[in-house]
């Protein structure tokens, strides 16, 4: 892959909204920010929504039967991946609280979510 | 413009199959140029060469080829996707190719523009 | 430079229309496909919410997917411009990021 070399870097932001566990688009964005890790671009993760479930504390679904990934957002600092955003209203509205976040994250308003957004060049979302 | 293009759901059970293949017609239609389609979480069941939809119906994995066909249209089928669903080498259906989710991240980089299409 | 926002789900099943409204920038454009269209028509529940969007974001519609589903693309609330995939690519082409709505 020598577009790994190519010097071009894009602000690039996966955007989280659903919630982990009842689809598949959580785990599987996971496995594209591991793979953008490779391309030295500027990475940003984006927890909106119900995505802010996906780095909820806690998760344990040995019963229903499926493998538990959240480990991995704490691995994805090793990766050089840490501009990791999460809305306050979306926290809020769920009743959480940074506190019950697996991961350290800047919490942003809605207002400054969408000035981030705006900045991207490529936005990823499932 | 190069765009790329990024497919998220299997043909049928929803519109954004037909919707990325009708944009795609439009682009090339108006001289740009699609670096890549990339199908990725269940979007890699359009690959399959198994389909065999009514024949009073599209076909979308033909509707693929044909684009592919026409103007030599790079589409790429993630691979781990593709093994998580049945989706290999066995069935892909002709015009595709089966390759690493780094193709997506490329085809970001390179492309002018990256249009996501998903449910 | 501005953003096109794509919206693909109705506004009566889903979030991300409202989620997407809530982000935007003004002068963003936002373009409704697939489901989403019937948010474009004037005298739904939506209305008054796509009229204050209209304001600061460019509102457009996907005129196969109203057609596809009988709805009128005379009935589309003003400043609604309707457009066809030919439309789509060039608000994409105009626009330095795509963010779908999913």
């Amino acid at each position: 892959m020598d577009d790994m070399e190519s010097g071009i870097v894009k602000k690039f932001m996966f955007v989280n909204r659903k919630a982990p566990h009842g689809t598949v688009y959580a785990l599987e964005v996971l496995e594209m920010v591991l793979i953008s890790a490779a391309f030295d671009q500027d990475v940003h993760l984006a927890f909106l929504d119900d995505g802010v479930l996906q780095i909820k504390k806690g998760q344990t679904p040995a019963g229903i039967g499926v493998k538990n990934f959240s480990p991995t957002y704490r691995a994805l600092e090793g990766y050089d991946i840490e501009k990791l955003y999460v809305e306050a209203e979306s926290l809020a509205e769920r009743g959480l609280t940074e506190d019950d976040l697996l991961v350290p994250v800047e919490v942003l308003s809605r207002a400054e979510m969408g000035k981030l957004m705006a900045g991207m060049d490529v936005v990823l979302t499932a | 413009m190069k765009f790329a293009v990024l497919v998220n759901e299997g043909p049928y059970n929803h519109q954004a199959a037909d919707s990325a293949l009708q944009f795609c017609k439009a682009a090339v239609d108006k001289g740009h140029e699609i670096f890549r389609v990339f199908f990725y979480y269940d979007g890699v069941n359009n690959a399959t060469k198994l389909g065999e939809p009514p024949s009073d119906d599209r076909n979308v994995t033909r509707n693929w080829q044909k684009l592919a066909e026409d103007h030599k249209v790079d589409l790429v089928v993630c691979v781990a996707a593709g093994l998580r669903r049945g989706i290999t080498e066995s069935n892909l259906a002709p015009g595709f190719r089966i390759s690493g989710l780094g193709q997506l991240i490329e085809a970001g980089i390179h492309a002018d523009r990256l249009v996501t299409f998903g449910d | 430079m501005s953003t096109l926002h794509t919206v693909n789900k109705s506004p009566f099943e889903r979030s991300c229309l409202d989620a997407c409204l809530g982000h935007a920038q003004p002068g963003d454009a936002i373009l409704l496909i697939e489901d989403a269209v019937i948010a474009a028509l004037s005298g739904t529940a939506f209305e008054g919410k796509m009229a204050d969007a209209a304001k600061t974001l460019k509102l457009n519609v996907l005129g196969p997917d109203l057609a596809a589903r009988g709805l009128d693309p005379a009935k589309v609330i003003k400043g609604t411009h309707v457009v066809d995939y030919a439309g789509f690519v060039d608000l994409a082409a105009g626009t330095r990021a795509t963010n779908a709505w999913l």
